[in-house]
């Protein structure tokens, strides 16, 4: 089977080791959501590069708190990328630091997208809102490896229009031969795609025997989508999730990520569906 | 160690083990009463032991009585365990310093004192055991509980009783000690058998033997008989808890009333993994939430639950910060917070989480229960609500 590029082995900063990183840019991507290039120290930088699409970085603000975030940034990219919503503590805060300010960071963590082993697949890479910067990595191993995936598509839903972001990005990716659709739930006025979930979108996407989902956003989102996705026959064995759940350590010592038997910071936050297919149906687990 | 002699020691010997363990530089941490109850914290005395006193232990229930006959150790499983010591219930674990816009770690973290802890028990044991596997053994080292872990002593002791609390047998954690202790004491009538159970152990007997007698084969064949009267006694009580009501007419809980005899409980581990994993959805999830208060006693005197937060504490400029690791509790809303919506806002939902990570996701998990059979949870839930008597309950349920 064909190695993909740039799959490097890992070895995570451990708790409680930090890197220092600065911010190089920072761009406004939707209401609330900014990406944050992050140019690391030396020292560490190479064991922060060497991530796998999918796996995430504990972002320590000093003082504020500490947060997960999926490194959006393809494998080895430096600087690394970070896309935030501000919803919180740290991540307000986040959204009040500016160009040149410094942050600690420590990773990366958890389980990455299978992506190895889905050479060969048809793709389908699905995502609510800031769920996108969980798989933006993974889309860009798709287009780095273009020829290895069978059809891939990128599914994209976000509330308003103006909640949609990697717009340039998303030319890329389609100019690379992916198909890139989008989706809202509350469209505006010149908003010529279509409305609705991100489940929607998959009605017309080609299902066939190498068909492979992965997806990332809002839990009600993704079991939206493999309600869909298993009505239309994809076995729940190539249906991929990333989950997220509160984290304090991201090394299975703080207990707070729990789901079921899984602590989501080291079995996931990447699961395949079968594997928690018990803990999903369960309400308020 | 089965060349190093076992030997005896009086009551009146105990007394030099301490100061032997204090010599070879190590903090000693033995029973003591505070508040009604034998805890663990520094003492240098023995006589500061709890002699003469047993606890009664029940659902909500913890008296000491008196017993004139009663030695130090009759007492069993107290509200502290070893996780005190080693998982502290607050620490400090990081201190940065800003200075010209650039965060510097602050080097205060000083090396942990080296414990000595006289008491603990096969239960106890255990539970230290599954701690390890927590901080220890995974894919990251937790460098705070590794420090004092290395600097821990143990002088365990054989129980030669149990409280009606007590089910280490159905876990397979006691009563006998069997491992995991530097020394071992057991008490035969007013004596101790001493054995060795490791180097550092081996070091502190050369000491207490000088002026010992050493045990013939039937004298540890004595000491054995202690925990095997007991192992028999413990796996002749009922398998199945008795239910009882679960208030009386007046609306006090039943378990509180000091003449209700307390019933000897056990747990039906059997598949038990697969029971509750089955179950998820039970009746008896809510029916026990209409009785849980939510206030996590359960968590905290547990001696294997491992959750923990951490606090941020800054100077009011916010250059100066403190980095706080508390216990965390599954019982709160703060601990599943995220984003969004709350995954488990409900009580229901809350002991349902620590019902089923203690006894079947932690075998997924750690590979083994993460519950020894303490009865710790038992006693201190001020409502008297009983983990053997609820897996109980989800097994009628079920079938
Ligand atoms: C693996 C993983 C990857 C992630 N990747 C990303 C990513 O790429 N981008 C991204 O934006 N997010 C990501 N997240 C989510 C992010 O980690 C959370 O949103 C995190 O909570 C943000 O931290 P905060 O300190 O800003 O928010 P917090 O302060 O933790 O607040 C989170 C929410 O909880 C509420 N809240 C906080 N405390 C309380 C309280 N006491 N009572 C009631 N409500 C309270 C806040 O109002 C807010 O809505 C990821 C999470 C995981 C697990
Ligand atoms: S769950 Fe209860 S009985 Fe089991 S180890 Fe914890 S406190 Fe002891
Ligand atoms: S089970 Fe008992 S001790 Fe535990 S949270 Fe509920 S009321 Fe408190």
């Amino acid at each position: 089977m064909k190695t993909l590029a740039s799959t490097g082995a890992t070895s995570p900063l451990p708790p409680w080791q930090y890197t220092r990183a600065r911010i190089a840019a920072i761009t406004r991507e939707a209401p609330g959501v900014q990406t944050y290039a992050l140019a690391i120290d030396e020292p560490e930088r190479d064991r922060l590069l060497a991530s796998q699409p999918g796996q995430f970085n504990m972002v320590y603000l000093p003082g504020i708190g500490e947060a997960a975030i999926s490194i959006a940034s393809a494998p080895g990219e430096h600087p690394i990328l970070h896309t935030v919503r501000a919803v919180g503590n740290v991540t307000n805060h986040l959204a009040g630091m500016t160009v040149d300010d410094e942050l600690l960071l420590r990773g990366p963590y958890g389980n990455p997208w299978p992506l190895q082993e889905l050479v060969g697949a048809d793709l389908i890479i699905a995502a609510g809102g800031v769920g996108l910067a969980s798989v933006r990595a993974a889309i860009c191993q798709a287009v780095v490896n273009r020829q290895y995936f069978g059809r891939v598509a990128v599914l994209f839903g976000a509330k308003t229009p103006a909640d949609l972001f990697y717009q340039a990005d998303c030319e890329a990716w389609q100019a690379a031969g992916i198909d890139v659709e989008h989706i809202v739930d509350q469209p505006c006025d010149g908003w010529n795609g279509p409305t609705g979930f991100v489940h929607q979108l998959l009605a017309d996407q080609p299902m066939t025997a190498a068909t492979a989902i992965i997806t990332c956003g809002p839990e009600a989102m993704m079991r939206a989508l493999a309600t869909a996705a298993f009505a239309r026959g994809l076995p729940p064995d190539r249906f991929w999730l990333s989950m997220e759940r509160n984290m304090h350590c991201a090394a299975g010592f703080c207990g707070l990520c729990q789901f079921g038997s899984e602590f989501v910071c080291k079995d996931g936050p990447v699961f395949r569906h079968d594997q928690i297919a018990r803990f999903l149906e369960v309400h308020q687990l | 160690m089965p060349d190093t002699p076992a030997f005896w020691i009086s009551e009146a010997d105990l007394q030099r083990l301490f100061d032997c363990l204090r010599a070879a530089g190590f903090q000693t941490v033995a029973p003591q009463v505070r508040d009604g109850a034998v805890i663990y914290d520094r003492l240098d005395e023995a006589a500061g032991l709890p002699h003469g006193l047993v606890d009664e232990q029940d659902g909500g229930y913890y008296r000491l009585t008196q017993h004139p006959d009663a030695g130090p150790f009759e007492h069993v499983a107290g509200p502290h365990s070893l996780k005190n010591f080693l998982f502290p219930p607050q620490e400090t674990i990081q201190q940065w310093r800003r200075q010209e816009g650039s965060w510097q770690q602050l080097n205060t973290q000083t090396a942990p004192e080296a414990l000595a802890v006289i008491g603990p028990r096969a239960c106890d044991l255990a539970a230290l055991a599954i701690q390890d596997r927590v901080f220890l053994e995974g894919d990251f080292v937790d460098p705070f509980y590794q420090a004092r872990r290395e600097r821990l002593f143990l002088v365990a002791i054989n129980c030669r009783r149990a409280a009606a609390t007590c089910f280490c047998h159905s876990m397979n954690c006691g009563p006998e000690v069997t491992a995991g202790y530097d020394l071992l004491l057991t008490p035969v009538d007013k004596r101790y058998v001493v054995e060795i159970g490791s180097a550092a152990g081996e070091q502190i007997a050369q000491q207490l033997r000088a002026e010992a007698t050493l045990c013939t084969p039937a004298d540890l064949t004595l000491a054995r008989k202690v925990s095997q009267t007991l192992a028999e006694q413990m796996a002749t009580r009922p398998h199945t808890p008795v239910r009882r009501a679960l208030t009386t007419a007046e609306g006090t809980p039943a378990s509180t009333q000091p003449d209700a005899a307390p019933v000897p409980r056990s747990l039906d581990t059997e598949n038990i993994r697969d029971l509750l994993f089955d179950n998820l959805q039970a009746d008896r999830w809510d029916e026990i939430a209409s009785r849980c208060l939510s206030c996590g006693n359960c968590t905290m005197v547990c001696p294997t639950c491992f959750c923990s937060s951490v606090q941020e504490v800054a100077d009011l400029a916010g250059d100066e910060v403190t980095r706080e690791r508390h216990w965390a509790s599954c019982f709160t809303l703060e601990h599943s917070q995220i984003h969004g919506e709350n995954p488990r806002p409900t009580t229901a939902a809350q002991y349902r989480q620590w019902l089923t990570h203690k006894l079947a996701g932690w075998i997924d998990q750690f590979g083994s229960s993460g519950c020894t059979g303490c009865g710790r949870c038992i006693t201190w839930c001020p409502v008297g609500i009983d983990l053997t008597e609820e897996v109980a309950a989800i097994r009628e349920e079920a079938s």
